[in-house]
């Protein structure tokens, strides 16, 4: 019988790493479809409401733009992050501090007027973040406390804070006991940047984001030091590169990316503090990270599509009553799918020409008899 | 002077507490021995719950339900382990997928089975032991998945001490290589460690919907699968110590619960970030000794192997 079997190459392939997204989408769209036909719904009809509807107009396109903001920021900083091979799973935390301290910050200055207001607000909130990605980086390189467990925790614990304080300190007084803040006053939101829709300021710090991104990991010696660093740990030490100080500049970038999505969210869109703030941006940002290559023009792209499974599910919901939890459930096909389809960077299939006898004589050593 | 009845009933719901994280906890185990790192844990527990739930809510037999969860498990497992054994994956990031898979689809299939509720599954007092004073309540006063956690742990902890098939299980989380050079099939090893582990996490699933909480709601599992894995390194690997563990963080788990009983005036929602918050400084307090978790930990554990033949 002819068996197909994997085949290192030696080599990594350029080519098979971008078509492997690709192929990763294509699968997961064939298997959502195959999941709308057994639902009793047209496959084509449903792909149509999913994928292209939501964009099918300007305030559509702006929205995809409103929805990827966040999802790219955190991708920005996590893509930093694996680039060193620092496992942080942390963005949605950071991203849940960076918008409850920029929320406090914004709901001590409601009195105040001033264009200074809005960058104080933008960067408590990234401070926010920042701090809360300090106690990884803090444990990982004091304690060698491994940071994927950690930051993990850390997303759980900051939930709670949040919970806390919208239904503590920050609740609106006069908000008939809902657990919410009060709404920011207009010198404390985002502008809007096209008349009639809510594509706001955040957008372009993204974008800046994502350019900021390309330069440190291409142009910088720090972005050299956490490419070798994640490459070949050893050779980074032999090269007398700081280990410390990288992961530190690495889980830093990440807490101030996520910490900027999260106060773009609450001065943007939002516009208050509400529990929830982010539908799990920070780990759609997990999945943004690896599709968009770990380069940060990939992961624009790869964030805009993100963002449109968003959309997509809240769409045929709308339309065809499809459940909203679509959208987590493609989620996680797109990224098993990827990961199924990177393997074939390093390696190829070959058809296996040893014949089954050979193989049951090699598997079935028995230790007593020799070979 | 604290009331006797009341720390009884404390220890108790401890241990009713730390019985899913024990399950996960051994079944991560195994499959850390073989040399596998799965960080699924969270979203095969989720399957596990949800599946179990619905099986048992159609069914109306708990017995169908924990064996459906436990079925969903595995074929999770058995997805992550295509990906990572066969294909020879990144196991922490195949891990993360298999969580982010399980949370979406344990949500899109349980949708309907939101607020629904069913009659959990009742304890089961040991005749004459549950009678002794106080430690009957604490010990012998439990639902059927305590004891079998208890016996798991037991049965375990011989496979890996007196068994030619644990040595075995240990030999190839030690050394593919090796092991494959003397002919021991590593990947179908590796398979049954991950299998098992993916039964052990479906069922600790399902005693969360079907036994504590009997109940299904979105994410229910609140993170006990990240805790599990916390908790095998906090174990260093020896079965023995992954009991003491689920316990100390089954109590931190219900902190909050003991606290608001002595009017303590803390938020809920800051008494809730107890168990993370222990986690971490587990952790912290763990990591600092490298050459002991360097001494424990299963030397191929979460590095690819390619079959070579």
């Amino acid at each position: 019988m002819m068996k197909l079997k994997l085949e290192v190459r030696g080599y990594d392939s350029t080519i098979i790493s971008y078509l492997s997204p690709v192929l990763a989408g294509l699968l997961t769209i064939l298997c959502g479809s195959i999941l709308f036909y057994a639902l009793g719904k047209s496959p084509t009809q449903t792909l149509y409401t999913f994928f292209i509807l939501p964009i099918s107009d300007l305030y559509g396109v702006t929205e995809l733009f409103v929805k990827a903001a966040p999802i790219i920021l955190c991708a920005t900083g996590l893509t930093i992050c694996y680039r060193a091979n620092i496992w942080n799973i942390g963005a949605e935390g950071q991203l849940l501090m960076g918008g409850l301290i920029g929320s406090w910050v914004a709901l001590n200055l409601l009195e105040v007027e001033g264009s200074w207001v809005l960058p104080v607000v933008i960067i408590a909130g990234m401070l926010g973040g920042t701090a809360w990605a300090a106690i990884p980086a803090l444990l990982r390189t004091r304690f060698h406390t491994n940071e994927i467990l950690t930051t993990i925790m850390l997303n759980y614990i900051s939930l709670n804070i949040l919970l806390f304080a919208v239904h503590g300190p920050l609740k609106d007084p006069g908000g008939y006991n809902f657990p919410e803040s009060a709404l920011f006053s207009s010198s404390e939101t985002m502008p809007v940047l096209v008349e009639g829709t809510r594509l706001h300021f955040g957008v372009l710090l993204a974008v800046l984001a994502v350019a900021i991104t390309w330069v440190l990991l291409s142009k910088t010696f720090i972005g050299f030091q956490i490419q070798v660093l994640g490459k070949d740990a050893r050779s980074a030490h032999f090269a007398g590169f700081k280990e410390s100080k990288l992961i530190w500049i690495a889980l830093l970038f990440s807490g101030a990316t996520s910490g900027l999505a999260g106060v773009s969210e609450v001065t943007g869109p939002i516009g208050q503090l509400i529990p929830t703030i982010s539908p799990g941006y920070g780990y759609a940002a997990i999945i943004v990270a690896f599709l968009g290559r770990l380069h940060p023009v990939g992961i624009f792209f790869a964030g805009l599509l993100m963002a449109l499974l968003y959309l997509g599910g809240e769409m045929v919901q709308i339309e065809l009553g499809l459940p909203l939890a679509m959208t987590g459930l493609f989620q996680g096909m797109l990224l098993l799918f990827l990961l199924a389809c990177d393997v074939l960077i390093r390696y190829r299939i070959v058809l296996d020409r040893t014949k089954p006898q050979e193989t049951i004589a090699t598997t079935n050593l028995n230790p007593a008899s020799g070979e | 002077m604290m009331d006797m009845d009341l720390i009884a009933n404390i220890l108790f719901a401890t241990i009713r507490t730390g019985t899913p994280l024990l399950l996960v906890a051994l079944g991560e185990l195994v499959c850390e021995k073989s040399g596998i790192l799965n960080l699924g844990q969270e979203g095969m527990m989720l399957m596990g719950a949800v599946v179990g739930f619905i099986a048992a809510f159609h069914s109306e037999s708990l017995i169908v339900g924990f064996a459906i969860a436990i079925l969903a498990g595995v074929i999770m497992s058995l997805l992550f382990g295509f990906i990572v054994i066969q294909l020879n994956a990144n196991q922490v990031a195949t891990g993360l997928a298999l969580t982010i898979f399980g949370t979406g689809l344990s949500g899109f299939v349980g949708l309907n089975y939101v607020g629904e509720s069913l009659k959990g599954l009742s304890e089961m007092p040991i005749p004459l032991l549950s009678d002794i004073p106080y430690l009957g309540v604490i010990f012998f006063s439990h639902d059927p998945l305590v004891y079998l956690s208890i016996f798991m742990t037991v049965a375990i902890y011989y496979f890996f001490r007196k068994t030619r098939a644990g040595l075995i299980v240990k030999a190839v989380g030690e050394s593919p290589e090796a092991s494959q050079a003397i002919g021991l099939p590593v990947y179908k090893i590796r398979y049954l460690a991950v299998m098992f582990g993916g039964g052990m996490a479906g069922l600790a699933g399902a005693y969360l919907s079907l036994v504590y909480t009997p109940l299904w709601a979105d994410n229910m599992t609140a993170g006990r699968g990240w805790i599990a894995l916390a908790l095998v390194v906090f174990a260093s690997w020896q079965v023995e110590r992954a009991v003491v563990g689920a316990y100390l963080f089954g109590f931190m788990s219900i902190m909050h619960l003991i606290l608001q009983g002595f009017d303590v005036s803390i938020s809920a929602n800051i008494l809730a970030t107890l168990p993370y918050v222990v986690t971490i400084l587990v952790l912290v307090f763990l990591s600092k000794n490298q050459a002991r978790i360097k001494l424990f930990a299963p030397v191929s554990l979460g590095k690819p192997f390619h079959r070579t033949n």
